[in-house]
């Protein structure tokens, strides 16, 4: 049941008026029935998936939590009779047997995940290997079902498993809340991935009807409605021309591509992040943003602290601290120092840790070559803005630009130039073919499409590039004014026939300019299929 | 603190260690500068910041990172 589906609206409007109209202590129950509802209509398979996942996670957090009161409990009963040391040993003792586990949990579901998602790319390597050695025996690909939005609903398990074991956040012991903090549709599908200590607070309160919220929510629904349907949907046409049709469109047409590409992922990742966390609002329920207006962003560090906020804090806090930090590489740490000398070996612990960041994210996104490339190409990135810091210090002490709009500007264009080119991995087919079309676009001048007329033969309309002309920016408009504040706030505080006119007005926009209708396939959101 | 303010300052000169109490808030430490002052921190005050502690309070002041040290080396 895509967001975009009649279905879902319909979906949507059944659940709220029962959402209001039933005990409100009964909410979160109904939200339970209706998020495993949701995943069933995807497909009644993927629901043995999620419960299988919720039952081992919600069996280790609460014995990982038992253990820690097991603790508390001794250590208070054994106050004056334990020496420093003992108790230091005991404590010990206990936090193994909650690592036990701990890592029981990750490698089951880690497990699951790696069957359903990484089986087939394991295959068709192990069958490239075999080809290359000429060998003709080849090994069947796996007809396995991947669970809708497993990545997502695996990695918010996690994150609160480990945030049990750090004693982060309480053991949930209602089976059922957990299992709805794991389930809960909105963000089932293309996250956030929220962490329990955000989220749990507002899912399982009591929410009165609030005219306020309700309509804050649908603002937020209609707002991502209009970046999907009016502007990622409709150049969607515009991507794939361009993309699948790699033979006839090459150079300056792969520059039109991406950025046909950046406005697409834009729209439609956010949008969608909108009408998740517009459907939560109004039920009463906060859900984390996911987005701060990335493509201002002067860096590409800075980039991913703003673009799909809740999967990089998550590789922040469970792979890059817990592998940099841990013994064995503060021992490498203190090993590469004696050896490369202080420069090189501080660094390269941080390095190390930031690659397998950058390989996980890579391989999160999607079981190919193109993905972990694209990881690894960030990270080659980041890691060389890093080391040119001092030059760029040095430059800046030179000429103080730092501040002017030009020099702004000029960071802003080339983050999303480079963003641009990373993402060519994700729309070629394959790796080889992705550099291939790289390099056309430094060797086919063929920039003249921009002003033949060529434009119009990629599908789209004169009507479509002025709409998505004007869509581009709205985007902007919408982003600058955000900065200072809620734009949503700041419509609210305008008199009654303005506001009327403005939220009336993007529904007519959305009703009238999105892109459906004879032919119209309804387009499933990009981030669905991690 | 003294040795833990030079750690910071060795980091971000222009940064006011003494008073900032958002250094996390403000983005002004990233990840990368976190394991850097945890690595050093390791080195001068022989005390391991596992990645549990790895949170916006006991990171947003110099005096928060210098609790965290102190009650690291209580329990050792």
């Amino acid at each position: 049941m895509l967001f975009t589906s009649y279905e879902f609206l319909a979906f949507i409007l059944i659940l709220f008026i029962l959402y209001y109209l039933i005990p409100a202590k009964a909410q979160w129950k109904l939200l339970l029935l209706a998020s495993y509802l949701f995943y069933f209509l995807a497909s009644p398979i993927y629901v043995v998936y999620i419960f299988t996942t919720t039952v081992t996670i919600y069996f280790a957090s609460c014995r990982i939590g038992k253990i820690g009161e097991e603790q508390s409990a001794y250590l208070k009963a054994h106050k004056s009779d334990l020496s420093k040391d003992e108790r230091k040993e005991y404590k010990a003792g206990m936090k193994k047997r909650q690592w036990h586990l701990l890592l029981a949990g990750l490698l089951f579901n880690l497990g699951i995940l790696a069957v359903v998602k990484y089986t087939n790319f394991a295959i068709s390597n192990i069958n490239g290997i075999l080809r290359l050695f000429g060998n003709p025996g080849q090994l069947d690909f796996w007809d396995i079902a991947l669970p809708m939005g497993i990545s997502f609903y695996t990695f918010q398990s996690l994150g609160y498993l480990i945030d049990v074991y750090r004693g982060v956040v309480p053991v949930e012991k209602n089976p059922f809340k957990l299992a709805l903090f794991i389930s809960f549709f909105p963000q089932l599908v293309q996250g956030p991935i929220s962490r329990f200590g955000d989220l749990s607070q507002s899912l399982f309160a009591e929410h009165r009807f609030q005219a306020e919220t309700v309509a804050r929510g649908l603002q937020r629904i209609l707002w991502g409605f209009f970046k999907k349907l009016v502007i990622a949907d409709r150049i969607l046409v515009g991507v794939n021309t361009i993309i699948r049709g790699s033979d006839q469109y090459t150079g300056a047409y792969v520059f039109l591509g991406m950025m046909f590409y950046a406005l697409e992922l834009y729209a439609d990742f956010t949008g969608g992040i909108d009408i998740t966390i517009g459907v939560a609002e109004t039920m009463g329920i906060t859900i984390k943003e996911n987005f701060q207006r990335p493509y201002f962003s002067k860096s590409i560090k800075e980039y991913w602290r703003r673009w799909h906020i809740t999967m990089g804090t998550w590789f922040t806090d469970y792979i890059f601290y817990p592998i940099s930090v841990c013994k064995p590489m503060l021992k490498f740490s203190r090993f590469s120092r004696s050896k490369f000398g202080e420069v090189v070996g501080k660094r390269l612990p941080v390095y190390l840790s930031s690659f397998a960041v950058w390989f996980a994210t890579g391989i999160w996104h999607g079981a190919s070559w193109n993905f972990i490339v694209w990881g690894l190409g960030n990270w080659v990135v980041i890691m060389v803005s890093q080391e040119m810091e001092p030059l760029y210090e040095r430059f800046h002490a030179r000429w103080n630009v730092r501040d002017r709009f030009f020099y702004r500007l000029f960071q802003v264009i080339r983050t999303i130039l480079l963003m641009s080119c990373l993402r060519m991995f994700d729309c070629y087919r394959d790796v080889p073919l992705t550099f291939k079309m790289f390099g056309t676009m430094f060797t086919h001048w063929n920039w003249n499409i921009f002003w033949n007329g060529a434009l119009l033969k990629l599908g789209l309309s004169a009507l479509d590039y002025g709409i998505l002309a004007a869509g581009l920016l709205l985007l902007i408009v919408v982003s600058l004014i955000q900065r200072s504040g809620s734009v949503r706030g700041r419509i609210a505080a305008k008199p009654y026939p303005v506001r009327f006119i403005i939220w009336f007005g993007l529904f007519l926009v959305v009703l009238l300019m999105g892109a459906y209708g004879i032919g119209y396939d309804e387009s499933q959101f990009i981030y669905n299929q991690f | 603190m003294e040795e833990l303010l030079e750690i910071l300052s060795s980091l971000h000169p222009e940064v006011d260690f003494e008073t900032c109490d958002t250094l996390i808030d403000d983005k002004i430490l990233d990840s990368f500068d976190i394991v850097s002052i945890i690595s050093e921190i390791e080195d001068q005050f022989d005390v391991v910041i596992s990645a549990e502690k790895i949170v916006p309070q006991n990171f947003n002041s110099a005096e928060a990172l210098y609790a965290l040290i102190q009650e690291l080396e209580d329990e050792d």
